[in-house]
């Protein structure tokens, strides 16, 4: 007994949790494909009609604005994030004495919610409270920063918005990686006369490869979940010229009673992450098996 | 005559046994949870404990319904749907589609909710011939409020054709009035674009576009004229008007900032409470052109089990209809009630307005539904117009392109 128990027990324990993952996860995920596949509107129904709500789906203009939105508001967000992560990050490693402060007042956005980041700013650019008004006010009558109700510009403000939230965590995470590298190899290098920014570009940064990694997929999956920034900032406006495919899916599926609609968007949301996941899951995978 | 006595008659007595037998149960459903419209829920449910019913409260708010509709989805694929939803327009037969509304025709009988209902909000509450829900209130949207002392400063009148709304709207202008005062949210966009298309197609092209989705009204010169005004409206509100609320443009109006707001009667809430008069500080009038879009709140009834609950029901369903709670609710919202015959002694200048024009509109058939706030159509069309509208408004798409769009949007809804 003592010994089946000792061979079994870990799968015993993890039953609970593989099974409520294997439900949850996995049959959700399978019964949002098979709506998707139905012409459910407020309530779901199960007789199969082909793809016709893809088609639906790709014929509408507010779904390519959305991806659109996604796919620009995702490349500027992770680049810029992570860039000024690491830029900070550098800055910060050069052993100055206040660092424990500016870093805790860097990392603070991170303690916000959405909601409260998103409201901030969209006073701040507001026309008529925040910068525009601010530096008018100071005389400079010609000046103009109406990009939050510019419908070609909005899309900019939530990603001014998310990068301020992001990255400060972005930094501490590359903090961490600029720490980890061995402090011999820099020292080498130092003796041999190399300069600051040699020793970073050569030598720092190419070993931190698993840290923009990780970085990139925290920021990727950040970027196809954002809603509550799009919501608390422009509400999907000005018309939806913000909407981004999750904002997208939660409009038919819980105000215009289009079920089928919304699950077809969720799968098409849910293939744009296995787009990004999937390689870096390959890759480490095989990382591991060489 | 002597058949409907009858069925009058044993409908009450069914129901009056009802009653004796058990003790009537209601469970509600409602989001209407801020101040003035919690306290007019308040009067339904004191009538309905004075009535010797136990009512239990189930008010979610949030989303404008989005958040109650779930929590109703929940409740009825569980099969144990409340007794009553707030529900409205062709959300009823949506749901009745679904196989889970309760028949009240007996009420409705009983109570000749047929003599005085108008007959196209009447024809809302009907689920293929039954009676399925009950109406609460009568709002109108295409009301145009204005603030008097700023049209009096600037000499302008009150318009009646759109032509004269924007020559007044281009006089204010120049004299460094916002014209229109407006909220950039894609329902308030819609509620204008509604307005407008109301005027400039006219009843029958409203019915059409917006009951019927007729393609080739869709696609007319006319709804090319309504975008063109649009157009011209999105010129009269200021920069500052995105994700605006639609209480804040009514303060504008207020204080002067601007002159003209186009919204329905709930803003005449926030002018009364601010202490405004009708006619004095502030004016009313339905916006250019003939007919009269309604908003009508109601309650669905939902299949119950239980001769309580189903008492309940019946009891709700009477007293909601019933000229007491018409009057109280309706001095609380705003709005006017649905019924004909309540008197309106205690109600405003405006809701009098709002009322003869209901009646009027009623007899010459241009009483017509509000697109806009989920009376005419499904959500999916609404929205897919909406869409439009609010793209078209917020950008420099040309007329054309947004007829096209409306056109391709609609048939893709389907």
């Amino acid at each position: 007994m003592t010994k089946w128990l000792e061979t079994h027990l870990p799968k015993v324990v993890l039953a609970p949790s593989f099974i409520a993952v294997l439900v949850f996860v996995y049959g959700f995920i399978a019964w949002t494909a098979w709506v998707s596949l139905t012409r459910s509107r407020l309530l779901p129904r199960y007789e199969i009609e082909g793809f016709i709500q893809y088609e639906r789906l790709f014929a509408s203009p507010r779904w390519d604005t959305a991806m659109n939105n996604l796919f620009i508001f995702g490349a500027l967000f992770i680049i810029i994030a992570m860039v000024l992560g690491l830029l900070l990050a550098i800055l910060l490693d050069q052993k100055i004495r206040t660092e424990g402060m500016i870093r805790t007042i860097y990392l603070y956005p991170m303690a916000l919610s959405m909601i409260v980041t998103g409201t901030a700013w969209k006073w701040i650019l507001n026309p008529g409270l925040g910068i525009e008004a601010t530096v008018k006010s100071w005389g400079f009558e010609s000046f103009s920063f109406d990009w939050l109700v510019n419908p070609d510009f909005a899309i900019y403000t939530v990603v001014i918005a998310a990068v301020w939230q992001s990255s400060g965590f972005v930094m501490a995470l590359f903090l961490a990686g600029l720490r980890s590298v061995d402090d011999e190899i820099i020292k080498a290098a130092q003796v041999d006369g190399i300069p600051t920014w040699r020793i970073y570009s050569a030598i720092i940064i190419p070993s931190m490869g698993p840290i923009f990694m990780s970085a990139f997929i925290v920021l990727a999956h950040l970027a196809i979940k954002s809603f509550d920034l799009v919501i608390a900032l422009t509400g999907g406006g000005p018309g939806y010229a913000t909407d981004l495919p999750a904002t997208y899916m939660y409009a038919m599926a819980f105000s215009r009673g289009d079920i089928g609609q919304a699950a077809s968007s969720a799968m098409i949301m849910m293939l744009v992450v296995f787009a990004i996941v999937v390689p870096y899951l390959y890759s480490e995978l095989r990382a591991k098996n060489d | 005559m002597k058949r409907t006595a009858f069925a009058a008659v044993s409908a009450f007595a069914f129901m009056a046994s009802n009653v004796a037998v058990a003790e009537p149960q209601a469970e509600v459903l409602h989001w209407w949870t801020s101040g003035g419209e919690a306290k007019s829920v308040a009067v339904l449910q004191e009538e309905f404990a004075s009535k010797g019913g136990t009512w239990t409260d189930m008010p979610v708010a949030g989303g404008g319904g989005d958040a109650a509709m779930t929590a109703l989805r929940a409740r009825v694929l569980a099969g144990n749907a409340p007794t009553a939803v707030q529900l409205k327009g062709p959300a009823i037969q949506e749901w009745y589609e679904e196989g889970v509304l309760a028949d009240i025709s007996s009420v409705a009988d009983a109570n000749g909710w047929a003599d005085v209902l108008p007959e196209s909000i009447a024809n809302h509450m009907k689920c293929e011939g039954t009676w399925c829900a009950a109406p609460v209130n009568v709002h109108r949207i295409d009301w145009i409020w204005a603030n008097a002392d700023v049209l009096e400063a600037n000499g302008v009148a009150m318009p009646t054709t759109w032509d004269e709304f924007n020559a007044a709207a281009e006089k204010l202008q120049a004299a460094g009035v916002i014209p229109l005062a407006h909220g950039g949210q894609a329902w308030q966009d819609a509620t204008v674009f509604e307005a407008v298309a109301l005027g400039i197609l006219g009843p029958e092209g409203f019915r059409k576009a917006f009951v019927d989705l007729d393609p080739d009204t869709l696609t007319s010169d006319g709804m090319v004229a309504v975008f063109d005004q649009m157009r011209k409206m999105r010129g009269y509100v200021d920069d500052n008007f995105s994700g605006r609320d639609w209480n804040l443009a009514t303060a504008m109006v207020m204080n002067g900032e601007a002159a003209f707001q186009i919204m329905g009667d709930w803003a005449k809430g926030e002018f009364l409470a601010a202490g405004k008069v009708p006619g004095e500080d502030f004016l009313c009038q339905s916006t250019p052109g003939d007919g009269f879009l309604y908003n009508v709140d109601s309650f669905a009834m939902f299949t119950v089990d239980g001769d309580d609950k189903k008492a309940g029901q019946d009891l709700l369903a009477e007293l909601i209809v019933g000229q007491n709670f018409q009057k109280v609710f309706n001095l609380n919202k705003g709005s006017i009630p649905a019924r004909v015959d309540v008197a309106l002694d205690e109600f405003d200048s405006c809701a009098h307005t709002s009322s003869e024009d209901m009646n009027a509109s009623s007899a010459n058939g241009s009483l017509l539904p509000s697109y806009a706030h989920g009376m005419a159509l499904r959500g999916a069309q609404a929205g897919a117009i909406t869409d439009v509208v609010t793209a078209h408004f917020n950008s420099d798409m040309s007329s054309a392109d947004a007829v096209q769009m409306l056109a391709d949007a609609v048939a893709n809804s389907m």
